[in-house]
C-alpha cells in the first residue's frame, strides 16, 4: 500500500495545484520584488512588474537566475529576508569560483524537512523504521536534509554521516536499520563490503534513498539484488533547498517534483524558450514557498524529460526523469561540483599550456579524476624530480581549490587528441 | 670545462625512444654517451651528441621538448673504486649529485662519467683541486 506525508498535496488534483502555485507566485514575486534589489533590477531591466504576474501563466516572463547570478550576489545579494530571521546557511563544496551559499529561514528549513519526509514516506518509511543516513553532514544539504526528513516522519534516526564503512554496518546490523541513504556509489561500496564480511544475513535493509549522483538501471537492479531492497532515487540541489526536490515513488519511473514549493519549467537551453511535457530540456526551478533565499527561474543546467501522465502511486506531481546530461560542461566527481575552466585556471597559473584533458573514472565504487596537460619548454626540466615536483605541485592547488584529489600527468606536446582540432577536454568512463 | 647536453621528453610507449634516436641517426648525428631517466608515465633521454646544435633543432623540428644544459665529463680510472673516489671527492666537498651516468670512449683504456650537479664551476675547481682528469670535447668528439 502507498504510503504519503502530505496525501494533500501529493494527491492534489491539477487545477487546485496551478491554483496554489499561482497564489504563491504572485506574492513570491512581490516579495522578491520588494526585498531583493538584485532581482528587481533584473526584472525592471526587462520590463516586468510584479503586476504583470498574475498566475503561473506569467512565469515565463520572469527573468531568469543562472549560476553566475549567485557568484555576482554573493554572498547577501539574493537573500530575500534580514539574517536576524535566519537560521541555517547551507553551502555546495569545493568550488571556489562558483559557490553557493543558501540561507534559510526555520519555515524554509521545514518545508525543506518535509520534502524529505514525503521522499521516506514514498519509499516506505514510517515512525516504526530506522533510518541511517550516511549522506556527508555538515555544509553539504545531504545528511542534514535527509536527517530532517527522517525526524519528520518520527523514524529512529542514525546520524551517521559518510566514512567509515565498517561501523556502518556494525550499526546496520546490530539497530536493524529498514532504510539506508547515501549516494549509490557508497550503497555499492556498502554491498561489497556486507559480503566481505559475511553480514548479509544480519542485515533487515527494506529500502535505500540514493542520490547526488548520476546512476543507472542496472545499478538499481544490483544494488535492489545486493542489499535485498527496493532502490529509490532522489533530486535536488542546494539553490533550491537541497535533496527532496524530487523523489521517486514505487512505480520508480521517474521523480515528483514537489511542486507546490518548487514550479518545474523545461525551456531550451540555446533560447530560453519555454518547451511543452514529454520533450528533454533544461530544469529550471521556481521557489514560491521559501522565504530567505527564494531563487525565482534559477537554471539547474541539468537536462532531463518532464511529463504529468498519471502515476500508479496515485501521486498527481509532475515527475521528471532522470538526469540525461549538463547543459554545461560541468561534472560531478565524488559529489563534488567540478568545472573544467577551474582547472584550466590553475594549470595556466603555473605557465602549462591550455592543452589539457580531465579522465573521469569509477574504481571500486569511488570516482577518480586524472588530469593530463601538455608540458611545454619552460616547465621541462631535465630531472625526474624537477617534473614530479611540479606534478605535485599542481595536484596539491587544485586539492585545495576543489576539494577533490586528482593524480596529474604532465605528457608531451601536442599529445592530446584532438578531434577536428579541438581539444578533447573530457573524458568520463564512469559506467554508470 | 663542460660539455652541452641534451634532455628530451620521452612518452612512455612502445616506439617513442626508438622514433627520438631514429630522427638524430637520419640526421647523422653520433651519440656519445646516453642515459634515460624513466617513471610510470615518461622518461627523460639524457645524451651527449657530437653535433649539439643541429640535433637540437632536429628534435625542436619534430616537436620533441629539449632542454640543454651543461654538465661535467669526468675520466675515471676503469678499475675498481675509480667513480667511488671521485664522488667522495664531491661528496666531501658538500656537493650534491643530481644524476650521473658513465661511457667508454673509442681505444682507450678509462672509463668516463657525465656528473649533474647544481653549479658546475664550484664542481669543475673540486674535482681539478684533487687532480681528477675532466673530459675536452675535443677529446669526447676525437
Amino acid at each position: 500500500m502507498e504510503l504519503y506525508y502530505q496525501p494533500d498535496i501529493e494527491r492534489m488534483s491539477r487545477t487546485q495545484m496551478r491554483d496554489l502555485q499561482s497564489k504563491r507566485l504572485v506574492s513570491q514575486v512581490n516579495h522578491v520584488y520588494t526585498n531583493v534589489p538584485y532581482y528587481k533590477k533584473l526584472m525592471d531591466d526587462k520590463g516586468v512588474k510584479p503586476s504583470d504576474i498574475a498566475s503561473i501563466d506569467d512565469l515565463h516572463k520572469l527573468p531568469f537566475l543562472t549560476k553566475e547570478d549567485l557568484r555576482q550576489a554573493y554572498p547577501y545579494g539574493l537573500l530575500a529576508k534580514p539574517l536576524d530571521d535566519c537560521v541555517r546557511i547551507q553551502s555546495t563544496s569545493g568550488t571556489t569560483g562558483t559557490r553557493v551559499v543558501a540561507f534559510y529561514t526555520q519555515n524554509d528549513i521545514e518545508l525543506w524537512e518535509e520534502s524529505c519526509a514525503r521522499a521516506l514516506t514514498a519509499a516506505g518509511g514510517t515512525k516504526s523504521d530506522v533510518v541511517q543516513v550516511a549522506y556527508g553532514y555538515g555544509l553539504f544539504t545531504g545528511g542534514p536534509g535527509l536527517n530532517g526528513g527522517s525526524h519528520k516522519i518520527g523514524s529512529l534516526t542514525l546520524p551517521m554521516s559518510s566514512g567509515n564503512t565498517e561501523r556502518q554496518i556494525q550499526f546496520m546490523c546490530d539497530l536493524g536499520t529498514t532504510i539506508i541513504c547515501c549516494t549509490p556509489s557508497y550503497a555499492e561500496y556498502l554491498a561489497e563490503t556486507i559480503e566481505e564480511m559475511g553480514m548479509r544475513d544480519k542485515i533487515q535493509l527494506k529500502a535505500g534513498i540514493f542520490g547526488a549522483e548520476a546512476w543507472s538501471q542496472e545499478m538499481r537492479l544490483r544494488l535492489e539484488a545486493n542489499l535485498g531492497i527496493k532502490a529509490f532515487d532522489i533530486y535536488g540541489l542546494t539553490e533550491i533547498s537541497g535533496p527532496g526536490v524530487s523523489f521517486e515513488c514505487s512505480e520508480q519511473t521517474g521523480m515528483h517534483i514537489n511542486e507546490d514549493h518548487f514550479i518545474p519549467e523545461l525551456i531550451d537551453p540555446e533560447t530560453g524558450e519555454v518547451l511543452p511535457m514529454g520533450e528533454k530540456g533544461e530544469l529550471v526551478f521556481t521557489c514560491v514557498s521559501k522565504e530567505a533565499f527564494p531563487l525565482l527561474r534559477y537554471r539547474t543546467r541539468d537536462i532531463c524529460i518532464l511529463n504529468q501522465d498519471e502515476c500508479s502511486c496515485g501521486r498527481t506531481l509532475t515527475k521528471m526523469s532522470k538526469i540525461l546530461g549538463r547543459s554545461d560542461d560541468m561534472l560531478i566527481i565524488k559529489g563534488v561540483n567540478v568545472f573544467p575552466s577551474q582547472i584550466e585556471t590553475v594549470l595556466i597559473g603555473y605557465g602549462l599550456s591550455a592543452n589539457y584533458q580531465l579522465i573521469v573514472d569509477r574504481v571500486n565504487h569511488s570516482d577518480t579524476l586524472e588530469i593530463k596537460v601538455e608540458l611545454t619548454p619552460e616547465m621541462f626540466s631535465d630531472t625526474v624530480r624537477g617534473i614530479e615536483g611540479k606534478e605535485r605541485e599542481i595536484h596539491n592547488k587544485i586539492a585545495n581549490i576543489l576539494g577533490i584529489t586528482s593524480k596529474v600527468t604532465l605528457v608531451a606536446p601536442k599529445s592530446i587528441t584532438r578531434s577536428e582540432g579541438k581539444a578533447v577536454r573530457v573524458i568520463d568512463n564512469r559506467k554508470i | 670545462m663542460t660539455i652541452e647536453q641534451l634532455s628530451v621528453f620521452i612518452e612512455n610507449k612502445p616506439g617513442k625512444l626508438v622514433e627520438a634516436l631514429e630522427l638524430l641517426s637520419q640526421a647523422g648525428i653520433d651519440l656519445r654517451a646516453l642515459s634515460l631517466a624513466d617513471t610510470a608515465d615518461f622518461g627523460i633521454l639524457r645524451i651527449i651528441v657530437d653535433q649539439p646544435s643541429l640535433a637540437l633543432e632536429r628534435l625542436q623540428a619534430e616537436g620533441y621538448l629539449v632542454r640543454t644544459n651543461q654538465v661535467v665529463p669526468v675520466s675515471v680510472g676503469d678499475k675498481p673504486g675509480g667513480l667511488a673516489a671521485v664522488l667522495r671527492i664531491l661528496a666531501n666537498n658538500g656537493i650534491d649529485v643530481e644524476y650521473t651516468y658513465a661511457f667508454v670512449a673509442h681505444a682507450s683504456d678509462m672509463a668516463y662519467v657525465i656528473l649533474r650537479v647544481a653549479d658546475n664551476d664550484v664542481a669543475v675547481n673540486v674535482l681539478k683541486e684533487n687532480g681528477i682528469a675532466l673530459l675536452t670535447p675535443a677529446e669526447m668528439f676525437g
